[in-house]
């Protein structure tokens, strides 16, 4: 047996559901007792399976669960294309000043003028940082963005009498949500390959592209951690078959400042301001998908939009926006969120932008740098990193039959978080490593020597990996059981 | 710099184990003329304090409103002890779960979250919660296009007492996908979606049907009989519901002889603010037989390599990065953090104290349409059975009335007048637990106060 199984690891917390003692509750926070009016034909007869636990129980078996999270305010969390970055505390304080969180989204014009000029604004800067001439913020994330963008394209097109066009192009390393998205939105997807340089396979691209093309869905700098070089060129042959460029902005953070979408020839395209814009991911979202577009987009943008005139500020409806492609949301997409997006912008600054990229830049290609060196081996060579690259394990899984689970694995009994593992599909074994601007050298030194560490664990003894990770509150996971035997809720034992 | 820890002398010697002599050599595969010019319309940066001063300032501007809308989006007491716990850096910071040994905190709230909108909505299982009530709704109707393939076309009838906007948002999203929606009218007298409308729709060929319960009014739906008939005609139930009512309601799986087939709502009520529209979270629960055709994150309970249980994201093959366009859904990113907030929010107040909720809601919205009903002019004209809502006829353009209630720093309502011009000028008012005596009077008092004054300057 292997004496690293020994270590010593968090506990678990047994469920809340096992903490529950009948007639045990919270009585601080019930209103007082009021008669039951409901018509009996409509009354609940069996109590639903709610805990029933005091409000210290709860607050210590939630703080305990916490603890058995990795989050970004307690490890680094290098993983691709999700752009980890500091969350400033500022920004969630200045949004859940009680006034925000009180306000009803159909309160009256005149008692959101405060909220609505925060948004107001934050389109408007989004607008410059991308380089499109409208924005609206209802989608709630960035998969809604996408499927705000593309029902616009399709929009656009029926607009114009053209009914025609029922193929969206996406490239072989897209997003799994970008042909979810187009088949969502009716459409047929098409896949190009990519060359040997991460670059779009032009070759392929012409063949595909022509009548039936409505547009294509592009992530630049792409998921391979390149810029794609030959955006011109992509521009050129879809435009030239009147097809529409759509941009997934998972990457947006490598090009803060230094090339805006817009100037691309990008007609629309999303934001993920929960990467891009600091906004924490909470165990999972709210996220916030923004959407932006070119002037002849601009009359389809899904509403609630915020407008600006004489009398103030103000939601704009179906009335004022006819062509819009609609609603998304019940209510004003996330709102909070945004509110968090618009602090973040306004305490970086017009100069912060520019440093975002840059120096998101600078740490990837640093990392890459000192793994190269450590010997590691790089997806893509003789290219730049952006603010992300990838790392191949394909040699080392063929000698020492180490995988890219097994390494992630590893790195999380050292206190990193895992790389994004196998995305994108067609690089083998593969590690999308995104440091973010917000990571001291020091930081990145020390994944760097971990992971080199961990590379010679795997040539002395492959199976140290293969069974990690050892000090969490749990070993590896059996996936297999959990999707066969399912056990979606909590039962009490028999 | 702002939130950025490189010293010149970090950034010196990176530049040189990079192999380059400035950061700008970075950037030599951007094509030059693709570089972008000073972001003009980007102030320069402010300090903490400085931004923290500019949000004060417009949230006083925006102020303490005294709140009587409902309409999907309901105020209650949230306890202390929920966001103190949600904004705790490892659940507020934290990513989705994919690593399940460095996530089993989110992972088992999860769990034990799916477990509580089970047993609430009266189903067997639940997600792990989708954007909002609205979108909830789409992803109900196409969930149901899937799990009623035996049809060639997809037809739902979509009664006109759902919530406008969420008719509004379903219709936008699946209409891309050829789903087409019939709209049933209400009984103009009780509020009720219209039993002889319903009955005599085109019951051949039928995807499913919604019942929203209350419906958008408030009103109870004669949910057994909507049930009833559509299960004998082959449709799906959706049942749209109020988390909160589910303590005093009969839930979904209760309903008719076979029970609702996918349940989804708006989770906002438990334990998540206004905010001003969001963010909030929807939820969705349906029967074993439908999980595979569940759209968004599961969570499983299995085992370790040592036999110790755990928790991980199972039926992945279900979604968007192992099916790509073959998915149930795009969504990716959705609502983890408003989730782990109901959790939390349901643990500390249970089903007593939830019933408490309900009950005096209920109590409150009582005591105001007494107090109204005093008010000339004023009148209920619908008289079904209701929850916590009311819509209530006024005499003058609801539009005039709000704005002056606003002026008072009232948010007095939500205008029916656009959704609904068949019932004349009203307003959807709606009074929770959170509303005290002194509250619904000076909400009457207003009330009586601005029509006073509208009337005697229209005469």
């Amino acid at each position: 047996m292997n004496t690293l199984s020994a270590v010593s690891r968090p506990e678990l917390e047994p469920t809340i559901f096992d903490l529950s003692a009948s007639g045990r509750r919270a009585t601080a926070q019930a209103p007082a007792l009021a008669n039951c009016t409901v018509p009996a034909n409509l009354r609940r007869r069996v109590r639903p399976r709610l805990p029933e636990v005091s409000e210290l129980q709860a607050l210590r078996h939630y703080t305990r669960l916490s603890r058995l999270n990795f989050s970004i305010d307690t490890n680094f969390y290098p993983l691709g294309s999700c752009t980890m970055k500091y969350n400033p505390r500022g920004c969630n304080q200045y949004a859940m000043l009680p006034e925000f969180l009180g306000h009803h989204p159909y309160a009256h014009a005149s008692l959101s003028q405060g909220f609505l000029e925060s948004l107001f604004e934050l389109q408007e800067m989004l607008c410059d940082v991308t380089g499109m001439k409208a924005v609206s913020l209802t989608p709630m994330a960035g998969a809604q963005g996408e499927f705000a963008g593309v029902a616009m394209i399709r929009a656009f097109h029926r607009q114009r009498g053209d009914f025609h066009r029922d193929e969206i192009i996406v490239t072989q390393a897209a997003h799994g949500t970008n042909p979810a998205t187009a088949s969502m939105c009716g459409f047929k997807v098409v896949e190009v390959p990519c060359d040997a340089t991460g670059d779009c396979d032009i070759e392929a691209l012409k063949r595909v592209a022509g009548p039936r093309t409505a547009g294509i869905m592009l992530t630049n700098p792409s998921t391979l951690g390149v810029f794609e070089r030959h955006i011109a060129e992509i521009r050129s042959i879809v435009h030239g078959v009147g097809g529409l460029l759509y941009y997934d902005g998972a990457n947006l953070n490598a090009i803060l400042g230094i090339v805006r979408p817009g100037d691309m020839g990008f007609d629309v395209i999303h934001m993920n301001l929960h990467k891009t814009f600091a906004t924490p991911h909470g165990g999972g979202g709210p996220g916030s998908g923004a959407v932006g577009v070119a002037e002849r987009l601009a009359p389809f943008l899904p509403i609630p939009v915020v407008a600006k005139s004489a009398e103030g500020y103000r939601f704009l409806d179906e009335r004022d926006c006819p062509l819009s492609i609609g609603r998304l949301s019940g209510f004003m997409g996330n709102a909070g969120v945004l509110l968090r997006a618009y602090i973040y912008i306004r305490m970086i600054g017009r100069e912060g932008l520019r440093r975002v990229g840059e120096f998101a830049t600078l740490n990837a290609n640093y990392l890459m740098a000192r793994l190269q060196q450590a010997g590691f081996q790089v997806a893509f060579p003789a290219r730049r990193a952006t603010h992300e690259f990838i790392v191949t394990l394909k040699a080392e899984s063929r000698d020492l039959g180490v995988t890219a689970t097994d390494v992630a694995k590893r790195l999380l009994d050292f206190g990193y978080h895992a790389p994004t593992t196998y995305f994108p599909l067609l690089v083998p074994e593969c590690l999308l490593i995104e440091p973010t601007e917000t990571e001291s050298r020091e930081t990145l030194d020390g994944f760097a020597v971990t992971l080199e560490a961990i590379l010679n664990e795997a040539r002395e003894d492959v199976s140290r990996l293969k069974e990690a990770p050892y000090t969490l509150p749990v070993r590896r996971l059996d996936d297999v059981r959990a999707a066969k035997q399912l056990e979606l809720v909590w039962r009490p034992d028999p | 710099m702002p939130f950025i820890p490189h010293t010149v002398e970090d950034v010196r010697s990176m530049l040189s184990i990079i192999g380059v002599s400035s950061i700008d050599d970075l950037f030599d595969e951007v094509p030059k003329a693709l570089r972008a010019s000073f972001l003009d319309n980007i102030p320069p940066a402010l300090s903490e304090m400085e931004i923290g001063r500019i949000m004060s300032d417009r949230a006083a501007r925006d102020g303490h409103v005294l709140n009587f809308i409902g309409a999907g989006a309901y105020e209650h007491h949230i306890p202390a002890a929920v966001w103190a716990i949600v904004t705790r850096g490892e659940i507020y910071t934290a990513y989705t779960p994919y690593q399940a040994e460095a996530s089993q905190g989110t992972l088992q709230t999860i769990f034990e979250y799916q477990t509580m909108l089970a047993s609430l909505t009266g189903m067997e299982v639940a997600n792990a919660s989708l954007y909002d009530g609205a979108s909830a709704l789409a992803e109900a109707c196409l969930m149901s296009v899937r799990a009623n393939k035996k049809l060639h076309q997809s037809r739902i009838l979509l009664p006109k007492a759902v919530h406008p906007q969420y008719r509004r948002c379903t219709q936008g999203i699946c209409e891309l996908q050829k789903i087409t929606f019939e709209t049933i009218d209400f009984d103009p007298l009780s509020g009720r979606t219209s039993w002889s409308a319903f009955s005599s729709a085109e019951s051949a060929g039928l995807t499913a049907v919604v019942i929203q319960q209350p419906n958008f009014f408030g009103i109870y739906e004669d949910v057994d009989a909507l049930t009833d008939w559509a299960h004998q005609h082959g449709a799906l139930v959706i049942a749209v519901v109020n988390p909160t009512s589910l303590a005093v309601l009969r839930p979904p799986g209760d309903w008719g002889a076979k029970g609702a087939d996918i349940v989804i709502g708006e989770g906002q009520p438990l334990g998540v603010p206004l905010s001003g529209g969001g963010p909030y979270f929807g939820f969705m629960t349906t029967r074993m037989e439908h999980v595979r055709q569940m759209p968004g994150r599961i969570v499983g309970k299995t085992v370790d390599l040592e036999g110790r249980p755990g928790y991980a994201l199972t039926l992945q093959a279900r979604e968007q990065h192992i099916r790509r366009g073959k998915a149930t859904s795009n969504i990716c990113t959705n609502q983890g953090l408003l989730m782990s907030a109901a959790t939390i929010y349901l643990s500390i107040v249970g089903a007593e104290g939830l019933e408490r909720v309900a009950n005096a809601s209920m109590a409150k919205t009582q005591m105001l349409m007494d107090r109204l009903s005093a008010v000339p002019g004023i009148h209920f004209p619908l008289d079904g059975a209701r929850f916590h809502e009311v819509v209530m006829s006024v005499p003058v353009p609801p539009e005039r009335l709000l704005e002056q209630l606003a002026n008072r720093g009232i948010a007095g309502g939500y205008d029916l007048t656009h959704d609904y011009p068949e019932l004349g000028y009203c307003l959807l008012v709606c009074a929770t637990e959170t509303k005290t005596d002194l509250d619904i009077n000076r909400y009457v008092a207003a009330v009586t106060d601005v029509l006073n004054s509208l009337q005697a300057a229209g005469a």
